[in-house]
C-alpha cells in the first residue's frame, strides 16, 4: 500500500514551478505521446487502463473518449471540470494548488488524443487563487514550448485557457458547464444531444474531471499494464480521497483502490481514527450525494465481507446496504452527530443549488428542505417522514440532470438507516430544539 | 418514415419527430399535457416534466424498455418504439407528482386571476391533481411587478417554463428580461421595471401557460368565459393583423393571437401569426377591425364550457358536457 502516482511529488518544495516539476519527471508523458504515439494509441492506452471518471459518476474515460464525434472540419474541445463543489470534496483543489503542472500535462496529452486544439479548465469561482496558480503554470508551459504552436515539433497545436465560474454547484454538471463557458446562464441542457456530439459552441466536446485528466499522465508514462497492476480487478489505480468530519487527521490522501475502509479510517498512515476517542456513527464515502452508511455497514458489507475503498465494494448491497465511491468526499460522523440535522444541511445545499429549470427538482428540493428543517427544530410529525420518503421517490429519475437524484438519495438513505432518529425528533420536540440528537440522546432517551 | 405505437395506436411519422408530436398526430387523449414545450419556440421543452411517458420498447432494433420515464417533448421517436401514456400506471403516478410540485408554491388565486378559464395549470390540476394538499409550508411570495407598461408579472403564478424568455430571445430585437436566481427562488425579471418595450413583447402573454403574465389593458375587466371570441383581421404593417378579439356586447375587451388546441399560436402562411403590440394593446375600437365571425375554441377548458361549440367534441369528451 501507499504507492502514489499523482501526489508523489506534491510536497517537493517548488514543485509548482516548471523547472522543479520537470526535474521530477514532469512532462515526460507529453514527449512520449507526441513523439511515439498516435492519438488513437493514447485513447487505446487509457481504455486499457480501465480508468473510471473521477468526477463522481465513474464513467470509463477511454470509452467516453471513443464516443467523441469527429466530423471533418469541425473543431473538438476538451474541457476540464474543476468546478468541485460537492460538499465534502476538495481533492481537485489540492492537486491544482500543489502540483498544477500535472493537470496541465494531463490536458496536453488528452487534448492530443482527442484532437482538441483549444482546451479549457473551468474552475469554480471560489477557487480564484488557484486560477492564478494555474495561469502562472500555463504561462511557464507556453514559455517552455509545451503549449502553443507545434508542441515539441510534433505539429500539434494547443491553447489552454482557464475560465472561472460564478460559484454555482450546478455548473459542475457537464452541460451546465458548457452553457456557462459559452457565457450563458448555467442551466443543464436537455439530452440528447450529448456533448460528445454537440457540446461547446455546438462542437463535439469531452468533459473530464481534474483527477481523471491528471491520471492520464502515469497511465501514459508507465503504460496501462503497469497501471492496472494497482487496485482491484474492477477498480484500477489510485484515487484521491478528501477525508473530513470527525477523523483525527483529515486531508487529501492518495490511496490505492482496494484499501480497506477500516485501514483508511483507523490506519496510522491515513485518518488515524475518530477524533477525541469517539465512536463512529456513520459515513458518507463519496460526497454529499451518495447514500449514508450506518456504523455496522462501514467496515463490513451486509454480506459480512470487508468493505474496501473501491467502486464495487462501496456499492456492494446496492442502495439497501451500500453506497458509492462517488467523488471521493469521505465524510465521517461520530456518535455525537445528528443525522437529521445533517440531512437537513445537505438538503439545504441542494435546494439552494438547484438551477430551478425542472419542476420536480426545483419544487421538490425546496419542499424537502422545509420539511427537514421543521423536523430538526421539533416541529415535525410522523407523517412528515413518510412524506419525505415519497417526495424523494417522485424527484428521482424524473429530472433533467442528476442533481435531482443527488438531492433525493441522501434523504432516502438517512431515513432508511436512521429512521429512529427522525422519529425521536417528533417524539421529543423540546429536546430537538435544545440541541442535537447525538449529544442529547444519552441524557434524555 | 418510422412507425411508433402510442397507447396501442400506431402512427407513422418522419424520423426525428418527438414522441409528443407523434402523439399529437394521433390526437385525442393519447396526447400528453405540455406546459413548457411550444412548437414555435426553438429550444423549448424538457423543463416542466408534465409530458413524461413510459417507453415500453425503445425501438425495433433494441426493444428493451427504458428504466426512467422520458420527456415526450424532447425525445425523438425510433422505429418500432412503443410508448405508454394514459395506459401507464407509472405515468399516472408521476404526472400527478409533477402536478403537485407545480402547485405547492402556486397561490391558487384563480378567483382573481385573469388567466382562469384558459389556464393550462388549471386544466392539469383538474386532470391530474389531488383534491387536497400535502404542503404545509409557507408558499414563496413575490410582489407583482410591471415588466413593461402593458404587461404585468405575477411571479407567484409562474411555473418557470421559460417560454416568455424564448419569445424575448427569438421575437424581439433585444432581450431585456430573463431568469434571475436559482431553484425555487428563481424568478422572471427585467432588473429594471417597465424595461420591456418592443413591438412583439406582448406575445409573452399569449405563450404564458398560466396567469403569470397578463395584459394590463385587460386586467380585472371580465372573466374570459363571459366574452365572445371573434376572429378578426385588420390592416397592420407590423404583423399579419390576424387576431381574435374578445367582445362583450359591442366592445372589444382584449385582443390575442389565434391559438390552436394546444394553446399555441396558429400559423399564417407557414409562419406563426404572432401579433404586434399595437394590435394587442391599442386597437380596442371595433371599427378598426374586420370582424369575421365567432372563433371556435377547441380546448377542454372552462373557457369552452359555456356557450361555445367545440370544433371537435370527440377530443374533449371529458370536460365539456
Ligand atoms: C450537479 C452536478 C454537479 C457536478 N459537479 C461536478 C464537479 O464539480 N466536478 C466534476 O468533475 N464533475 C462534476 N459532475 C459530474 C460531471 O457532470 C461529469 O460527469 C464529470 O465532470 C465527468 O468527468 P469524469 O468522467 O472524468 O468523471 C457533476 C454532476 C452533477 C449532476
Ligand atoms: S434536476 Fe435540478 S439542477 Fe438539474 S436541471 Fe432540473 S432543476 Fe436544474
Ligand atoms: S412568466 Fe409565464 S411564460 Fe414566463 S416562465 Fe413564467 S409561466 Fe412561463
Ligand atoms: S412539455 Fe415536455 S417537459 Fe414540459
Amino acid at each position: 500500500m501507499g504507492r502514489k502516482l499523482l501526489l508523489e511529488h506534491a510536497d517537493v518544495p517548488g514543485i509548482e514551478t516548471f523547472d522543479v516539476y520537470r526535474k521530477h519527471g514532469g512532462y515526460r508523458s507529453v514527449e512520449k505521446a507526441l513523439k511515439t504515439m498516435s492519438p488513437e494509441d493514447v485513447v487505446e492506452e487509457v481504455k486499457k487502463a480501465n480508468l473510471k471518471g473521477r468526477g463522481g459518476a465513474g464513467f470509463p474515460t477511454g470509452l467516453k473518449w471513443s464516443f467523441l464525434a469527429k466530423p471533418e472540419g469541425v473543431p473538438r474541445y476538451l474541457l476540464c471540470n474543476a468546478d468541485e463543489s460537492e460538499p465534502g470534496t476538495f481533492k481537485d483543489r489540492y492537486l491544482m494548488e500543489h502540483i498544477p503542472h500535472l493537470l496541465i500535462e494531463g490536458m496536453i496529452v488528452s487534448s492530443y488524443a482527442l484532437g482538441s486544439n483549444l482546451s479549457f479548465i473551468y474552475i469554480r469561482g471560489e477557487y480564484l487563487w488557484i486560477l492564478e496558480i494555474l495561469e502562472k503554470a500555463i504561462a511557464e508551459a507556453y514559455a517552455k514550448g509545451f503549449l502553443g504552436k507545434n508542441i515539441l515539433g510534433s505539429g500539434f497545436d494547443l491553447d489552454l485557457r482557464v475560465a472561472p465560474g460564478g460559484g454555482a454547484y450546478i455548473c459542475g454538471e457537464e452541460t451546465a458547464l458548457i452553457e456557462s463557458l459559452e457565457g450563458k446562464r448555467g442551466n443543464p441542457r436537455i439530452k440528447p444531444p450529448f456533448p460528445a456530439v454537440k457540446g461547446l459552441w455546438g462542437c463535439p466536446t469531452v468533459v473530464n474531471n481534474v483527477e481523471s485528466l491528471a491520471t492520464v499522465v502515469p497511465i501514459i508514462n508507465d503504460g496501462a499494464e503497469e497501471y492496472t497492476k494497482l487496485g482491484t480487478e474492477a477498480s484500477n489505480g489510485t484515487k484521491l480521497i478528501s477525508a473530513c468530519g470527525n477523523v483525527t487527521r483529515g486531508g487529501v490522501y492518495e490511496i490505492e483502490l482496494g484499501l480497506s475502509v477500516e485501514e483508511f479510517i483507523y490506519g496510522d498512515e491515513w485518518c488515524r481514527g475518530i477524533a477525541n476517542n469517539k465512536k463512529i456513527k456513520a459515513l458518507v464515502p463519496g460526497g454529499s450525494s451518495v447514500p449514508i452508511l450506518p456504523a455496522h455497514l462501514i467496515t463490513k458489507t451486509a454480506a459480512g465481507e470487508n468493505r474496501l475503498m473501491s467502486y464495487e465494494s462501496l456499492a456492494d448491497g446496492g442502495f439497501a446496504s451500500g453506497s458509492m465511491l462517488g467523488s471521493g468526499g469521505f465524510i465521517v460522523f461520530d456518535e455525537d452527530q445528528c443525522i437529521v440535522r445533517n440531512t437537513w444541511n445537505f438538503a439545504r445545499f441542494y435546494a439552494h443549488e438547484s438551477c430551478g429549470q425542472c419542476s420536480p427538482c426545483r419544487e421538490g428540493t425546496g419542499w424537502m428542505e422545509k420539511v427537514l428543517h421543521r423536523l430538526e427544530i421539533g416541529k415535525g410529525n410522523m407523517r412528515d417522514i413518510e412524506l419525505l420518503a415519497d417526495i424523494n421517490k417522485k424527484i428521482e429519475g424524473n429530472t433533467i440532470c442528476p442533481l435531482g437524484d443527488a438531492a433525493a438519495w441522501p434523504v432516502a438513505a438517512a431515513i432508511r438507516h436512521f429512521r429512529e432518529e427522525f422519529e425521536w425528533h417528533v417524539t421529543h420536540p423540546e429536546d430537538a430544539v435544545k440541541g442535537n440528537y447525538g449529544l442529547l440522546k444519552g441524557v434524555t432517551v | 418514415m418510422v412507425k411508433v405505437t402510442i397507447d396501442g395506436i400506431d402512427v407513422e411519422v418522419e424520423a426525428g419527430t418527438t414522441v409528443l408530436n407523434a402523439a399529437r398526430k394521433i390526437g385525442g387523449d393519447v396526447v400528453p399535457p405540455a406546459m413548457c414545450y411550444y412548437s414555435k419556440l426553438e429550444g423549448s421543452g424538457g423543463k416542466c416534466r408534465t409530458c413524461l411517458v413510459e417507453v415500453a420498447a425503445g425501438s425495433a432494433n433494441d426493444p428493451r424498455p427504458m428504466p426512467k420515464l422520458v420527456a415526450s417533448c424532447s425525445t425523438p421517436v425510433q422505429d418500432g418504439m412503443v410508448i405508454k401514456n394514459k395506459t401507464s400506471e407509472k405515468v399516472h403516478v408521476n404526472r400527478g407528482a409533477v402536478t403537485e410540485f407545480l402547485l405547492i408554491n402556486h397561490p391558487l388565486d384563480c378567483p382573481i386571476c385573469d388567466q382562469a378559464g384558459e389556464c393550462h395549470l388549471q386544466d392539469l390540476g383538474y386532470e391530474h391533481g389531488a383534491s387536497g394538499t400535502r404542503y404545509e409550508e409557507e408558499r414563496r411570495r413575490f410582489d407583482p411587478i410591471d415588466i413593461g407598461n402593458k404587461i404585468k408579472l405575477h411571479m407567484n403564478r409562474c411555473i418557470l417554463c421559460y417560454r416568455c424568455v424564448m419569445v424575448a430571445n427569438q421575437l424581439t430585437d433585444k432581450r431585456v428580461h430573463g431568469v434571475l436566481g436559482r431553484g425555487d427562488h428563481a424568478e422572471i425579471s427585467t432588473y429594471i421595471h417597465n424595461a420591456i418595450e418592443n413591438d412583439f413583447s406582448g406575445n409573452m402573454i399569449d405563450v404564458c401557460p398560466v396567469g403569470a403574465l397578463t395584459d394590463k389593458t385587460f386586467r380585472f375587466k371580465s372573466r374570459v368565459w363571459f366574452l365572445k371570441p371573434m376572429e378578426a383581421t385588420c390592416e397592420c404593417t407590423k404583423c399579419s393583423g390576424k387576431a381574435v378579439v374578445w367582445m362583450f356586447g359591442d366592445e372589444i375587451y382584449r385582443v390575442t393571437a389565434r391559438k390552436d388546441k394546444y394553446g399555441e399560436v396558429e400559423d399564417n402562411d407557414g409562419k406563426p401569426a404572432w401579433i404586434c403590440n399595437d394590435c394587442r394593446f391599442e386597437k380596442k375600437d371595433p371599427a378598426k377591425w374586420n370582424i369575421l365571425g365567432p372563433r371556435k375554441i377547441n380546448r377542454h377548458s372552462v373557457i369552452s364550457a359555456n356557450h361555445y361549440e367545440l370544433a371537435d367534441p370527440n377530443n374533449n369528451s371529458k370536460k365539456v358536457k
